[in-house]
């Protein structure tokens, strides 16, 4: 199994570590051949903006949506989550429109207001120590995504079908699990 | 649920968020919508870019905070500004209003010339530049959670970046093989807390995220910096004093992500007009060396 991480920007190194700790091949990915050839897709932390533009401007949007509409999971954090939402407040800018959720972006403030906390996630028997980065939360979810954990802000872990997103930073952290949830989505779409 | 504001790891994690991405001097607030649609993943406010303080030459001061507001009320990126070294009244004025990230920078005038600022009294995170490993190490000490190379300010001239960068990468490589008695006469000797030291040997690279600045003005430059081990790209004068702004920032954004790729860098690399006029580091007097500033 080989899970790439979208190289284009961001803390890409961090996921990679992660995912071999997690006991899975992984990589940085950056153009369409290479996306061609992955059995799971992360999309880092960073800037939205940033990877949007990189994204259209090398023409990444087709093989990505290709391979979406295959089934091939992919996860989202932060700047992930809101290049994967179908609406984002305020906002014109690029998205792929792959999971049913308004995003707000900066949701919590600004980098002062950035903070670390004890998550409880649905399915875990423990809370998760989550990071969170100038972080986005997710509002209005559509019938089919499912709800994974929230704070008073918003939605911050969420998934619909193949798609999985986080707010927060289980990459900055040594908390394997969710990283082992989406390796969990790459096996069962891999049988 | 407990929540922790300004930790280590919040700090720190921004700077690992903006990896790989370009931040970009801007004076106006339109300069920082271009650098923003440009794909910018930071701006850096300014009253003045180094190539003009470099010029018109006295005191240089942290800018305006009407400015640095007006610029964080127009992009949704992340926004930084300068605070002079040692100056920590301008840094928690800068704090006050909310700012993302402060450049402890040699680029304006020094405050003091013996203390750098007391980085972890601050929940905002700190960038500070370094010309070699002791300088990096002891700004970490003092708390700050991003280093770049001090290069050599609005210059257009990339050679002190490089001579920088070298140093720092080379040093690394001789921490690495040094025993555990030759760690601590290594301390000593440049002057930094042990342990830091011997993270730095564990983890083959500084705690924190390493960018390259002063003196970048082409694609060809921000490619040549990643190369040598930067994760990210600072350009301050190089983009606002060329004659096609937009294109120049676009052009060195896409060079940072796809730096090992001679092709695409050729591509991007075309037709961006004038580039800033350089200066020759010879030309310089030590007097007019910003990286002297501060050690």
């Amino acid at each position: 199994m080989e899970i790439g991480v979208l190289a284009l920007q961001g803390a890409v190194s961090e996921h990679i570590d992660m995912l071999k700790r997690a006991g899975v091949e992984s990589y940085p990915v950056r153009k369409a051949e290479e996306i061609e050839k992955v059995d799971g897709l992360v999309m880092p932390g960073g800037e939205s903006t940033t990877m949007g533009r990189l994204i259209q401007a090398f023409q990444l949007e087709d093989i990505i949506r290709k391979r979406f509409e295959e089934g091939m999971p992919i996860y989202g954090t932060c700047a992930g989550m809101i290049l994967l939402s179908n609406r984002i407040e305020g906002f014109d800018q690029f998205k792929f429109g792959f999971i049913d959720l308004k995003i707000i972006r900066n949701a919590f403030g600004r980098q002062v207001d950035s903070k670390e906390i004890d998550l409880n996630v649905k399915g875990f028997d423990k809370p998760f120590h989550a990071i969170f980065i100038r972080a986005p939360v997710g509002k209005d979810p559509g019938k089919n995504v499912e709800v994974l954990a929230e704070v008073p802000e918003g939605i911050v872990f969420a998934r619909e079908k193949n798609v999985l997103v986080s707010a927060f930073h289980p990459e900055l952290g040594n908390d394997l699990r969710v990283h082992s949830f989406f390796v969990d989505m790459v096996k069962k779409f891999l049988k | 649920m407990e929540e922790k504001f300004g930790t280590v790891k919040v700090k720190r994690g921004l700077a690992e968020m903006l990896k790989g991405g370009v931040i970009m001097d801007v004076t106006t607030v339109e300069q920082a919508q271009i650098a923003e649609k440009a794909g910018a993943v930071a701006v850096m406010a300014l009253e003045r870019i180094p190539a003009d303080i470099r010029k018109e030459g006295g005191v240089a001061r942290m800018a305006d905070p009407k400015l640095v507001k007006d610029i964080m009320n127009a992009v949704s990126i992340p926004v930084m500004a300068k605070v002079r070294i040692g100056h920590f009244a301008e840094a928690q004025i800068l704090e006050a209003i909310g700012i993302d990230f402060i450049d402890e920078s040699e680029v304006l005038t020094p405050a003091d010339e013996v203390h750098h600022i007391n980085k972890w009294n601050f929940k905002v995170p700190f960038v500070c530049g370094a010309r070699n490993l002791g300088e990096a190490l002891r700004r970490i000490a003092e708390g700050a959670a991003m280093i770049r190379t001090k290069g050599e300010p609005g210059t257009g001239n990339i050679v002190e970046a490089v001579r920088h960068m070298r140093i720092v990468m080379d040093e690394i490589r001789k921490v690495q093989n040094m025993s555990e008695e030759e760690l601590y006469v290594e301390a000593k000797e440049l002057r930094v807390p042990i342990d830091l030291l011997k993270e730095v040997k564990e983890l083959g690279r500084l705690p924190v995220v390493n960018f390259a600045a002063g003196g970048i003005a082409t694609p060809a430059d921000a490619s040549l910096m990643m190369q040598l081990g930067a994760d990210g790209i600072f350009v301050g004068s190089g983009i606002f004093k060329s004659s096609n702004p937009k294109k120049r920032a676009e052009a060195i954004v896409a060079a940072t992500t796809y730096f090992d790729d001679p092709k695409i860098l050729a591509k991007i690399s075309e037709d961006l007009g004038e580039e800033m006029p350089g200066i020759d580091i010879r030309d310089l007097t030590d007097k007019d060396k910003m990286q002297l500033r501060s050690e």
